[in-house]
């Protein structure tokens, strides 16, 4: 267990919230991507914390990415919700209307 | 007392000021304050001429400068007073009648609804007329000057309401400021050639020769334009009998005793300055004057009117003895003059206020109704006509022998004509002055209503009569006058004068004949560095025959001059009797005789009609062509411009439509087209951006690793 | 690099990474969803690997526990089980796909060449000092990040509701976006 590994294992999962944040239509798939995104970061605050300090900034950092997370995942919920409800679809698609 | 001197003017200047602001609310409307004001004048004129008698020397001088303008340490103008003999004299003139006429003025006003207005005005005109005698520089007589024509224009307009009165304040206005247009190009020659406008100052100028000749006598000649206006002579007398339109009292106080003398005083107080053919200008000047006026007041009704010319008349005799070289002559008549002929204006003021008439031909045996009135009156009347005894005798008999005296001297025998024509306007005075009393006073009253109805003035009208009837008498001028006025010397630089001027100077010295008394005989050689009054019997050797026999001829002159003159008065006085009282001769059938000669008289000989037809008609003439000019030459012109700026605005016009405008419009085009073309990217889908932003990141690590 | 915990760690790892691919290409979301919980449960253990253990546990009842579970109540109330829309539909696959390959590339390249000063990582209880912190010197961020909460829960309250009191347009549009 390498600083090394984990950041490629780090750059790997953000790859992968990218990818599904790129690919996916749905936009609860979405969310998904932009948590999983999050968690790649998390686990780069988390590995530097533990290989070049004792100090716990990176851990707090993570704390409040994942306060933030849930935070967002509540709001987001919500919006989705009231998205269906509106458009009858939560496709990402269908919600254009900023578009100039 | 004398130190004092500048007060004498302030004081009305002051009382004019609260006269005109809050004159209406003061107890008895101000009156009181003009007089009183203009009486501590009269007070202190009165101790300064007790000062300067008491000296009794002539050429007693007081003279105090400052600097009034400064520019750097330079003094441009200076300010101050300058007392000699003649300055006490005049101060002493122009109070007296001022405050005499102050006093009438309380009668003479009553009841007229601008009252403490007329106080303010005769309050300012007392200033400017005071201010004019004591000012000691060419500039400050030339403000006052002015003054004094502007309070003349506004008292002769004094009753606007009349058409006539406007009319006559303007025209006096209009042609004063003829003349004294004349008299500012005087001084700016003056000023332009010494750059100095002290009398003194100017005097040791010329004397040192920095104005000198041709240009000398055409500063003299101006100066005396200014004399012309203010004192009415030949070509600009015109104004004077119109302004008899103004009040009586202010026709006594301004145009009979001393702002037309302001003019002869100018004359004599810039004596020195006078080469001989200025002097032979002024002298011309003065006989035209004096002889027309006499024949014009022949044939006038109207009692003003009469009293008007026979003032012009007079202030020609002053002129013309100031330029025969009878200085002292000349302002003696100025001081006699001032005193019976304001007695007769004043006393004419009075028989208007009885009769309310100024026809002399609706009056007639007023002396029973009036007989203060007609015996001051007949007393100014022998004073004016040259009776021995009386003031009028003293000085106009100094005149004639100045002028006989002048024309047994010179080469040119034409110049006899000054004694011969003064001689015989004295007989013309005496006659149309009784012909006045006598159609004013003696006979049977012509039209009875008004007769009934006259009355004697108030004691506010007939003290002032009865004064200045006082001072008409002889014995007030005789002796110290000749001694204390003295001839000052010429200070003209003869030597530089060109030749045809030359032959002029032996004339000059008849000019610079001692004065009647014979006590000042100075050699004009001498004069280039004296400034002041004459200095007696310092004259050279080579002279003092000359002078000697001067003397000898100046006693004839006079005596002669004194005997015809005393003729021709009485012959004067005779035929007016005559004629107007007697009856022996019918004045109608005479008139009848010479028709188209008393036409001629009457309409003044015709001077108005010719200014009307000269200079009125020819400037409205210029002024039409003027006009015309405007409205062709200016206003094409100007509508040419305005076409060709109507022309330009629509190049500028179609300038800004399509460049500017096209710019703009153009700038908008292109943000929305680039907008429009941005918008594409704004597409609102997610992926899109998540896409762009993921490239974006990807290609700027790309290009920071390699 | 051998023991236990290094085997611990390549399936803690290996865990992380497949269940990720899994929800980028599974066709279906709900299986997606579930991937994402194996995910999330990976991370969990590389926290506790790396000294982390209330993060770890953080991990597990924040993300398993919550999130997780509203992402699954967002599928269920977003779609119909029984209709073919269900399944997740995608698009710019390939390259979206190179994109982050590349991407990946870099990431890993500069993650392993930078020369890292590392220390050797010690393991004590982080609990005691994480709570300390966050009541001195992180008391401020913690404060906001609470405030933080409270307008999320209170706002996602309010979005959810029904249109019991018909809720204004413009919140609608900012819900849409």
């Amino acid at each position: 267990m390498t600083l090394d590994k984990l950041l490629v294992i780090a750059a790997a999962l953000f790859c992968c919230g990218l990818y599904t944040v790129m690919t996916r239509r749905n936009a609860v798939a979405v969310l998904m991507g932009v948590e999983l995104i999050l968690n790649a970061t998390n686990i780069n605050f988390v590995a530097f914390s533990f290989f070049l300090n004792r100090v716990m900034g990176g851990q707090i950092f993570a704390v409040f990415v994942i306060v933030l997370a849930a935070a967002e995942a509540a709001v987001a919920l919500a919006i989705f919700l009231r998205m269906f409800s509106t458009t009858g679809t939560v496709e990402v698609d269908v919600a254009d209307q900023l578009k100039g | 007392m004398i130190r004092y001197a500048y007060i004498i003017p302030l004081l009305p200047l002051l009382s004019f000021f609260i006269n005109i602001a809050v004159g209406k609310r003061l107890p008895r409307k101000g009156d009181w304050l003009c007089l009183g004001t203009i009486a501590i004048g009269l007070a202190m004129s009165i101790g300064i001429f007790y000062e300067v008698f008491r000296a009794y020397d002539p050429n007693f001088r007081y003279h105090v400068v400052f600097p009034w303008l400064t520019v750097g340490d330079r003094a441009l103008f200076n300010a101050g007073i300058l007392i000699d003999n003649v300055t006490a004299v005049m101060l002493l003139v122009v109070t007296i009648v001022s405050t005499l006429v102050h006093l009438f003025s309380i009668g003479y006003m009553h009841g007229d609804p601008r009252y403490s207005r007329f106080f303010a005005y005769l309050s300012i005109f007392s200033f400017s007329m005071l201010g004019l005698v004591l000012a000691e520089s060419f500039l400050f007589i030339y403000i006052f000057w002015e003054l004094v024509g502007l309070s003349s224009y506004l008292l002769i307009g004094f009753w606007f309401e009349k058409k006539s009165a406007s009319d006559a304040g303007k025209k006096a206005f209009i042609v004063n400021r003829v003349g004294d247009f004349g008299f500012l190009i005087g001084i700016l020659i003056i000023y332009a050639t010494c750059g100095v406008l002290g009398y003194d100052q100017v005097f040791l100028a010329i004397g040192e020769g920095k104005l000198s000749g041709t240009l000398l006598t055409l500063a003299g000649i101006g100066v005396f334009c200014g004399a012309i206006g203010k004192s009415a002579q030949f070509p600009l007398h015109v104004w004077l009998p119109d302004a008899m339109e103004g009040p009586t009292p202010v026709s006594a106080l301004i145009h009979a005793a001393t702002m037309v003398a302001a003019g002869v005083y100018l004359v004599g107080r810039v004596y020195p300055m006078f080469t001989p053919d200025a002097f032979l200008f002024i002298a011309y000047f003065g006989l035209i004057t004096l002889f027309l006026t006499a024949t014009i007041a022949l044939a006038q009704n109207d009692i003003k009117k009469v009293l008007a010319y026979s003032t012009c008349s007079q202030l020609g005799y002053m002129i013309m003895g100031l330029g025969v070289g009878g200085y002292t002559a000349g302002l003696a008549h100025l001081s006699t003059h001032a005193a019976f002929k304001a007695c007769l204006f004043l006393g004419s003021g009075s028989v208007i206020h009885a009769v309310h008439s100024q026809d002399i031909q609706e009056m007639g045996g007023l002396r029973k109704k009036m007989p203060i009135t007609f015996v001051t009156f007949l007393i100014a009347t022998l004073a004016i006509s040259g009776v021995p005894g009386f003031s009028g005798f003293y000085s106009k008999d100094m005149i004639l022998g100045a002028a006989l005296e002048f024309g047994m001297k010179s080469e040119n025998p034409l110049h006899m004509i000054f004694f011969i024509g003064a001689l015989f306007t004295a007989g013309l005075t005496a006659f149309y002055m009784f012909r006045l009393v006598i159609l004013t006073f003696f006979g049977a009253p012509k039209d009875h209503h008004k007769f009934d109805h006259a009355h004697e003035s108030p004691p506010s009208m007939w003290v002032p009569l009865v004064i200045l009837a006082g001072l008409s008498f002889s014995f007030w001028y005789s002796g110290w006058f000749g001694t204390l006025i003295q001839k000052p010397m010429s200070v003209a630089n003869l030597a530089g004068m060109s030749a045809p001027a030359k032959v002029a100077t032996k004339e000059h010295a008849a000019v610079m004949a001692p004065a009647p008394h014979g006590e000042a005989a100075s050699a004009p050689a001498e004069a280039p560095h004296a400034a002041g009054p004459a200095v007696h019997g310092e004259t050279r050797e080579g002279a003092a025959h000359d002078a000697e026999h001067d003397a000898h001829l100046a006693h004839t002159a006079h005596t002669y001059a004194m005997y015809s003159s005393v003729a021709v008065g009485t012959l004067g006085i005779f035929l007016a009797f005559v004629v107007f009282s007697f009856g022996w001769i019918n004045p109608d059938r005479v008139v009848n005789a010479v028709k188209p000669l008393h036409t001629f008289l009457q309409n003044k000989w015709y001077f108005d009609e010719l200014y009307e037809a000269t200079v009125i008609d020819g400037s409205k003439a210029l002024s039409r062509g003027l006009a015309w000019f405007d409205l062709h030459v200016v206003d094409g012109l100007v509508n040419l411009s305005a076409q060709v700026g109507v022309f330009v605005s629509f190049l500028v016009g179609k300038f800004d439509d399509y460049v500017v405008d096209g710019a703009v419009n153009g700038l908008a085009s292109a943000t929305t087209g680039s907008g429009s073309l941005l918008r594409r990217l704004q597409t609102g889908k997610l992926y899109h951006y998540v896409f762009v932003l993921a490239g974006g990141a990807l290609i700027i690590f790309l290009i920071k690793a390699f | 690099m051998s023991g236990p915990a290094d085997y611990i760690f390549y399936a803690a790892a290996a865990m992380t990474v497949g269940a990720a691919i899994l929800v980028a290409i599974l066709p279906n979301i709900l299986y997606a969803a579930v991937a994402l919980l194996f995910s999330f449960a990976g991370v969990a253990g590389l926290y506790i690997l790396l000294s982390a253990d209330f993060l770890g546990a953080t991990q597990i009842l924040v993300y398993v526990g919550g999130i997780l579970v509203l992402l699954l109540f967002a599928v269920f109330l977003s779609n119909r089980i029984s209709d073919a829309k269900i399944t997740n539909p995608t698009h710019f696959r390939l390259p979206a796909a190179a994109i982050c390959l590349v991407l990946f590339g870099v990431l890993s390249y500069a993650g392993v060449s930078t020369p890292y000063a590392v220390k050797k990582g010690v393991y004590l209880p982080t609990t005691a000092d994480i709570g300390e912190l966050l009541m001195t010197r992180y008391l401020l961020p913690f404060e906001v990040a609470s405030v933080l909460l409270l307008a999320a829960l209170i706002g996602a309250a309010l979005l959810s509701r029904p249109d019991r009191a018909a809720p204004e347009k413009g919140e609608m549009e900012e819900g849409k976006g």
